[in-house]
C-alpha cells in the first residue's frame, strides 16, 4: 500500500488543494479539543502531584517539575495522539471507507488516478504539521498546571517557574517530537489502511472505524515503549 | 469497437465467466443482460480493468488490455467514462465541480476553459439550477444525468454503464435511457451498459448480449430478442406477463 501511496503522483494543482483541505480537516479541526483536554489535564496533573505532596521537606517546586516531565513525556505526545487515533483515526477511515461502499474509489481508479496516492498522500503530508498540534498540547497542558497550581494557592508562580526548570534536559523534548512524528505516520496509513481495504456497507464502516481506532492505539502504545526504550535508556 | 475473445473468471472454486467473446460496435448502444449472478457486473469490471480475466484478452481499437504497460492503462482510462450503478458522485464536491474533475485531473484546461466545457455539458444533459448544489441535495435522476454529465465530460471514446436506471421511476428510467444513446450517436462512442431492465432493452437495445451463468447464451438486436426461440433468453424475457403479450401480439402481426 504505502508503495502505491507515494507512486504515480496526482496533478500538483489538485493535489495542492487536497493537502489544505486535509490541514484544515485533520490539524485545525483538532485543535480545539486538543486545547481543551491538555489545559484541564495539566491542571490536574499539577493538583494530584500537588495534593500527594505531604511531606514538607518536599520543595513546592516539584509541582512544576512532575507537571513538566508528565506533558512533555508522555501527555502531549502518547495520550493526545491516542485521542487523536479516535478523533482524526475514525475520520480517515470512515471517509474512505464511505468512499469504497459507494464506488466513489472505484470511479477514481477507473478514470486513470491512482486513488491510494490521492487519497493517502495528503493525509501524510497535513499530519507532518501535527507536531504543532502536540506543541500547543505540551504549551496548554504546562498553562494548565501553572493556573491549577497557582491559582489553586498549592504553589508560588516563582516555585512553579522553578521546577519548570530544575533538571531540564533538551533532549526529552526532542525525544517527544521524534515519537510525535512516528505516531504521526501511524495516525495518517493506519486509519486510511482500513477504509481503502474495507468491504460490505455501511455498518461496516463503523466496523473499520472501530477496528482502526484499537489497532492505531495498540501501535502507538507499542511504538512509545520501543522509542522510549531505544531513546532514553542507556 | 471493444473485442472480448474467451475470457474466463474465477472466484476461489466459482466460475463466474466461462469463456466469453463478443464484439462491441463503436456507435452503439451495447446491452449486456442477464438474472443477478450471471456474470454481468463481473464481466463489465473486466472490461474496466477492475477485475483481471484468467483467460482471453479484452481489446481496445485493437490496443489489447493485459499487453499494455501501466502507462498505457492508466492513458487508456483516460478515454473511459463510467456511470456507476449509485452514480459514485463526490460527496464533498458540488455538481459542476464533479462534472469538472476528470478535466482538472486529465488536461490542461484553465479554469475559465474548463467551467465553459462544464456548462455545455450540463446543458447536454439538460440539468437545471444545479450548479453549486452537492449531490445529496439533489435527485436520483439528477445524480444519474451528472453521472452520465461527469463521464463525457472529456469526450471519451467508450462509455461504460451499470444499471443507469436503478432506483428511478419508469418515465426518468426512458429519459436517461434515450440520452445515453443520443450522446452514444452523436460523439460516437462505444457504449457498453450492464442492466437487467427489460425496458432499456426495448428502447436502445441495438446490440445485446444475454449472460447465462456465465455463458454468453444469446445474442442479437431488440428487434431479433421477440422472434428467438433460444430457451434461455425466452425463459428471461418473458419472466414478465406484459412482454408475454408484447410477443402474443408481435407473433399475430407476423
Amino acid at each position: 500500500m504505502l508503495k502505491e501511496v507515494f507512486n504515480k503522483p496526482t496533478k500538483w494543482s489538485a493535489m495542492k488543494q487536497l493537502i489544505f483541505k486535509e490541514i484544515d480537516d485533520l490539524i485545525i479541526g483538532s485543535l480545539g479539543i486538543v486545547a481543551f483536554i491538555s489545559f484541564f489535564v495539566g491542571g490536574v496533573v499539577a493538583i494530584q502531584t500537588a495534593l500527594n505532596l505531604t511531606n514538607p521537606l518536599i520543595p513546592k517546586y516539584l509541582i512544576g517539575f512532575a507537571t513538566r516531565q508528565s506533558v512533555i513525556l508522555e501527555f502531549a505526545p502518547t495520550f493526545i495522539s491516542i485521542i487523536m487515533a479516535g478523533k482524526m483515526g475514525s475520520f480517515i477511515t470512515s471517509s474512505i471507507g464511505t468512499m469504497r461502499v459507494t464506488e466513489q474509489i472505484d470511479a477514481l481508479e477507473v478514470m486513470g488516478i491512482n486513488s491510494l496516492n490521492y487519497l493517502v498522500f495528503p493525509k501524510v503530508i497535513a499530519l507532518l504539521l501535527y507536531p504543532f498540534v502536540i506543541g500547543l498540547s505540551m504549551f496548554l497542558g504546562i498553562l494548565g498546571g501553572w493556573i491549577a497550581g497557582v491559582y489553586g494557592g498549592f504553589a508560588s508562580s516563582d516555585e512553579f517557574m522553578t521546577g519548570l526548570q530544575v533538571e531540564f534536559n533538551p533532549f526529552h523534548v526532542t525525544y517527544a517530537f521524534i515519537k510525535t512524528v512516528v505516531f504521526a505516520i501511524l495516525l495518517a496509513t493506519i486509519p486510511s489502511f482500513h477504509g481503502y481495504y474495507m468491504k460490505g456497507g455501511a455498518l461496516e464502516v463503523g466496523k473499520a472505524s472501530t477496528t482502526s481506532f484499537v489497532w492505531t492505539s495498540v501501535a502507538i502504545i507499542l511504538t512509545n515503549y520501543i522509542l522510549t526504550q531505544l531513546l532514553l535508556t542507556k | 469497437m471493444i473485442e472480448v475473445k474467451g475470457i474466463e473468471k474465477s472466484f476461489g472454486d466459482t466460475m463466474v465467466l466461462k469463456g466469453i467473446s463478443t464484439v462491441f460496435d463503436t456507435g452503439k448502444t451495447n446491452l449486456i443482460i442477464g438474472q443477478s449472478g450471471s456474470g454481468k457486473t463481473v464481466l463489465l469490471k473486466s472490461l474496466l480493468g477492475i477485475h483481471t480475466p484468467d483467460k482471453g484478452t479484452i481489446s481496445f481499437d485493437g490496443r489489447i488490455y493485459s499487453e499494455l504497460t501501466n502507462d498505457e492503462k492508466r492513458d487508456l482510462r483516460t478515454e473511459i467514462g463510467m456511470v456507476f450503478q449509485g452514480s459514485a458522485l463526490f460527496d464533498s464536491m458540488t455538481v459542476e465541480e464533479n462534472i469538472g474533475f476528470p478535466l482538472k485531473m486529465f488536461t490542461n484546461k484553465n479554469p475559465r476553459e474548463i467551467q465553459e466545457r462544464v456548462d455545455f455539458v450540463i446543458d447536454r444533459v439538460k440539468l437545471i439550477n444545479a450548479h453549486k448544489k452537492k449531490p445529496s441535495e439533489i435527485s436520483g435522476g439528477m445524480q444519474k444525468r451528472v453521472a452520465i454529465a461527469r463521464a463525457i465530460v472529456n469526450n471519451p471514446k467508450y462509455l461504460f454503464c451499470d444499471e443507469p436506471n436503478s432506483g428511478l421511476d419508469p418515465k426518468t428510467s426512458i429519459v436517461i435511457d434515450n440520452l445515453i444513446q443520443e450522446i452514444t450517436e452523436e460523439y460516437n462512442i462505444t457504449t457498453v451498459i450492464n442492466t437487467h431492465d427489460m425496458n432499456s432493452v426495448m428502447e436502445i437495445g441495438e446490440k445485446i448480449i444475454f449472460l447465462k451463468e456465465g455463458i454468453l447464451a444469446w445474442e442479437g438486436t431488440k428487434r431479433e430478442i421477440f422472434k428467438t426461440d433460444n430457451e434461455a433468453i425466452v425463459d428471461f424475457v418473458y419472466s414478465s406477463n406484459l412482454f408475454k403479450k408484447v410477443r402474443k401480439a408481435q407473433n399475430r402481426e407476423l
